[in-house]
């Protein structure tokens, strides 16, 4: 990215923080705690998730033949279906059977995905958008930002003044009931005379032809009822086998997406219709004769269906809790967070394939990988590595003929041309080595004005924030010059390979040598041998060939130890997390599955001693003292909060933990100047909630690096990393 | 069908705010008639010896639909954990009927009330396949956040009462 698109891209961002990000973030909350709540009442919320998945592979396995099911299901019943290859063919068909009339439209984000409206609007057809957000868009002449709740950014006096300069009513419209009230009869007087409604359809059923909508304020209904032609858009992914298997969706999708357990309507229509219409007359006539079309629409999704790494996205039900969940869109909304038409976790997927990679390359860094979401989808997609994907596609892209030239001289497997930015950090391993060895000389020019100003300038590192300071003892150094462990093999009731990640290695020093001590006052024989860098700083810039690289070594580096039974125990939550995920796409099923099962947590490991038996006398006990925790997101959603809150809180301390579930920083992130104000933003949560009455004199203690240092400069209190508190020698 | 998926669909609707107003066949021209706010539109019902009040048009034009304050119509099925009615369309109407008025009130037979979304389905994939070309899973009223907080009937009925045939 150069200097001037680094400069756009954060004014851009600011100036959603300001006008959108408070409506969005109140907006989204309220969906997302929502979720929490009501899958949380959903017996068997993980069968049914798996189910949901099994049923969208299969059907994604078989669409061809799905495809031919459901045209011969809705022909048999009288309607017409048409396959579109793409926009403009979709477009075409449409505007010949809308035949110049005017048209209802209920929200279907295919149909604004090929803009049908103004292919419509062009050919002298009046169109009208009935559902009340999508409403207000087409009066405010605006494109959604949320594919649930498309006008989510906007505020009831944003509305209020829009429609009142708009319509010019009366009254002034003031109330959301006024505001409800005037559109349904405004729309209304658009539905009655309109002779066609178009509407989307969040499922089609192969074997009987049947859509299901979800809707809450029953306009898609009354669109269909009240016309004469129903037109349903949608992409060929939206197929289901049969009617049974709509079941899953039908009580996850709600729930994933707004929190309610249902919602208003769902409506199975298996048209044509026969409800009574709306007659010449002013009659409810018989509605038999309706026209039914169905326009099924590819636009590049069978070429995703072939692409190993973009397929899943196609298992996507459009639910929204990947957007809900996501912190950076929680603040900055889906004007930032999104392309074209799509917004949102997910969106990458969905851009890269419908509207190319140039689409998703605007937003695909506002992933952090942070992992959040992954738990939310009710499809179990990986989004993040999505996300990689693509991020990875598109530095491979920006590759130019001049690559050969750095290629020699940088220590990854990527290309020339690759952003000078990412690049860097995707080396930190190198880097940390070399801060390492030249400390302190390192760091004091690291932390002149200078060398800031340059990097900021060539590579996009704020100046505001503080950078890692390296240390010239590193871990390993300090291990080796105690003389290795004070357990021998031979009395310990375990043997454990502490992990030396880069930042623990050269920069959190202290954190490692205060888990070697904890480690042993329970027991514990602990080796550090040297192991290469996990990859997760390369793989969250997109450099997965790297990244893969890293995977291999760090295997070759444990698996022996493995194999002599000892357990890998890792401090950093996000290595962790490459190990137990990412890892499983890079090495062969067997190698990934047995470093997954050996492999623990700090935290946890210490959890799962003292629940065998250790005794925890020799640890530093908390006498009452009062923590506050903030865990690492990705440690969330592996399901390891609750062991540093078990320890912490059976040692005596006394523990309360963020509500927050994101410190905003996630990497390397912050750093960057073009999202410097947004991490910053984020965390401000966490600031208020650590700085309010009963948090303010609490001792902070987090896990992952990048949340200590998001904290650090957001609070004025120093932090530490849990197994910190706990040390022996404290 | 035992009391329990009777009591569970009176807590689900309870929850979401729907009254119910239980009777028999033989009471339930005196249970309906208080519910009915005037102007009323109906479809006629599909269970024996049950029938609308005169009162009710059940054959109304397109402006006395709009103009309706109560529609009534029979709901196929109910479902208990979610306070759920399936409304059937067809051509005696019950669509419009259960979507213009105000007021929305849904006459259902208590052996129709299934446990859950997983008996309902079966029921629902054995109708379609015997041609019923609509069915509407109606949960409360119609609703929308869009305008800057939850406001009750957007396009469809605000309000919904169910009424409960217990000797069906
Ligand atoms: S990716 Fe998953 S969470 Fe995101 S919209 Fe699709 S189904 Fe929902």
């Amino acid at each position: 990215m150069s200097v001037d698109n680094r400069q756009q891209k954060a004014e851009r961002i600011r100036h959603l923080l300001d006008t959108e990000g408070d409506n969005v973030h109140e907006n989204t909350q309220v969906f997302n705690d929502g979720r929490y709540e009501s899958t949380a009442h959903l017996d068997d919320y993980d069968r049914l998730k798996d189910e949901a998945r099994a049923i969208k592979e299969d059907a994604i396995e078989r669409l061809p033949e799905l495809l031919d099911q459901v045209t011969e299901a809705v022909e048999t019943n009288g309607g017409t279906v048409y396959l579109a290859d793409d926009t403009a063919d979709a477009n075409r068909y449409i505007t010949e059977v809308a035949g110049g009339r005017n048209v209802v439209k209920s929200k279907s984000m295919t149909s604004e995905e090929i803009e049908v409206n103004e292919s419509l609007e062009a050919s002298g057809a009046d169109v009208w958008e009935t559902d009340l957000a999508e409403f207000v868009l087409q009066v405010a002449d605006e494109a959604p930002s949320h594919i649930v709740a498309p006008a989510i950014h906007k505020s009831r006096k944003e509305i209020a003044d829009l429609f009142n300069v708009y319509f010019d009513p009366e009254e002034p419209l003031e109330t959301a009931e006024e505001l409800t009230q005037f559109a349904r009869e405004y729309l209304g007087e658009k539905i009655r005379d309109a002779e066609v409604g178009m509407t989307g359809a969040n499922f089609i059923t192969a074997d009987t032809g049947t859509l299901a909508l979800v809707t809450s304020e029953g306009n898609a209904r009354k669109s269909v009822q009240a016309t004469d032609t129903h037109i349903a858009v949608a992409g060929v992914e939206k197929l289901v086998p049969t009617i049974e298997d709509l079941q899953p969706f039908v009580e996850l999708i709600g729930r994933s997406g707004t929190g309610q357990d249902i919602t208003s309507y769902i409506s199975l229509f298996t048209p044509p219709s026969d409800s009574p219409t709306f007659g010449e007359e002013g009659e409810l006539g018989p509605g038999d004769d309706r026209d039914f079309h169905l326009v099924l629409i590819d636009n590049g999704r069978m070429e995703m269906r072939e692409d190993d790494q973009l397929r899943e996205t196609l298992y996507c039900i459009r639910c929204s809790a990947c957007a809900n969940s996501c912190a950076n869109f929680q603040h900055v909304g889906g004007h930032a967070f999104g392309g074209e038409t799509y917004s949102g976790g997910i969106a990458t997927g969905w851009e890269a394939g419908v509207h190319g990679q140039e689409s998703a390359a605007e937003f695909n860094d506002l992933c952090t990988g942070c992992s959040r979401c992954v738990n939310a989808c009710p499809v179990k997609i990986d989004i993040p590595w999505i996300n990689t994907v693509v991020r990875d596609r598109i530095n491979h892209e920006d590759a130019t003929e001049f690559d050969f030239l750095v290629e020699g001289l940088t220590p990854d497997e990527e290309p020339g041309g690759m952003d000078l930015q990412k690049r860097l950090f995707g080396n930190y391993a190198t880097l940390a080595k070399l801060g390492s060895a030249t400390a302190p000389i390192s760091n004091w020019l690291a932390g002149t004005k200078p060398v800031r100003m340059l990097m900021e300038q060539f590579m996009g590192i704020d100046r505001r924030r503080d950078l890692p300071k390296f240390r010239h003892e590193t871990l390993r150094k300090w291990f080796k010059t105690r003389g290795g462990s004070r357990v021998s093999p031979a009395d310990a009731k375990r043997e454990a390979v502490l992990y030396p990640d880069t930042y623990t290695d050269y920069v959190q020093v202290e954190r490692g040598k205060a888990a070697v001590r904890a480690l042993e006052a329970l027991g514990v024989s602990v080796q550090i041998p040297e192991v290469a860098s996990s990859g997760r700083a390369p793989l969250s810039q997109g450099m997965i060939e790297t990244a893969e690289r890293h995977a291999h070594e760090v295997y070759a580096d444990l698996a022996g130890h493995i194999d002599a039974g000892q357990d890998i125990v890792v401090i950093e939550p996000s290595d962790l997390a490459m190990f137990t995920s990412e890892y499983e796409k890079f090495l062969a099923d067997e190698s990934a599955e047995r470093l997954d099962n050996n492999s623990y947590e700090i935290m946890e490991y210490v959890y799962g001693l003292l629940e065998n038996g250790a005794s925890g006398r020799e640890l530093r006990g908390g006498d009452g003292e009062e923590v506050a925790y903030h865990s690492h997101c990705q440690q969330r959603t592996l399901g390891l909060e609750a062991h540093t809150v078990a320890v912490l809180s059976e040692l005596g301390y006394d523990v309360l933990t963020s509500e927050t579930e994101c410190c905003g920083m996630a990497g390397s992130f912050g750093y960057k100047r073009e999202y410097y104000e947004l991490s910053m933003d984020v965390g401000s949560e966490l600031e208020a909630q650590f700085q309010a009455e009963d948090a303010r004199n609490r001792t902070v203690v987090a896990s992952g690096t990048s949340c200590l240092e998001q904290l650090e400069s957001l609070l004025e209190r120093s932090s530490q990393h849990p197994v910190q508190l706990v040390d022996p020698a404290k | 069908m035992s009391a329990g998926p009777l009591a569970t669909f009176e807590s689900s609707l309870d929850e979401l705010g729907v009254d119910l107003a239980q009777t028999t066949s033989d009471q339930f021209e005196s249970t309906l008639v208080p519910l009915l706010n005037a102007p009323a539109v109906g479809a006629q019902l599909p269970f024996e010896n049950v029938s609308l009040p005169d009162t009710v048009e059940t054959d109304p034009t397109v402006q006395e639909l709009e103009k309706a304050e109560t529609g009534v119509t029979a709901a196929g099925y109910g479902i208990a954990d979610y306070g759920s009615v399936v409304i059937q369309g067809g051509p005696e109407g019950k669509e419009p009927v259960s979507l213009y008025a105000d007021k929305h009130v849904a006459v259902i037979a208590a052996s129709d009330v299934l446990p859950d979304m997983d008996t309902t389905f079966d029921r629902l994939a054995e109708d379609i396949r015997n041609d019923t070309g609509q069915a509407i899973i109606a949960t409360g009223p119609s609703a929308t956040a869009d305008m800057g907080a939850l406001v009750k009937g957007a396009h469809g009925p605000m309000d919904v009462t169910v009424v409960l045939l217990g000797d069906r």
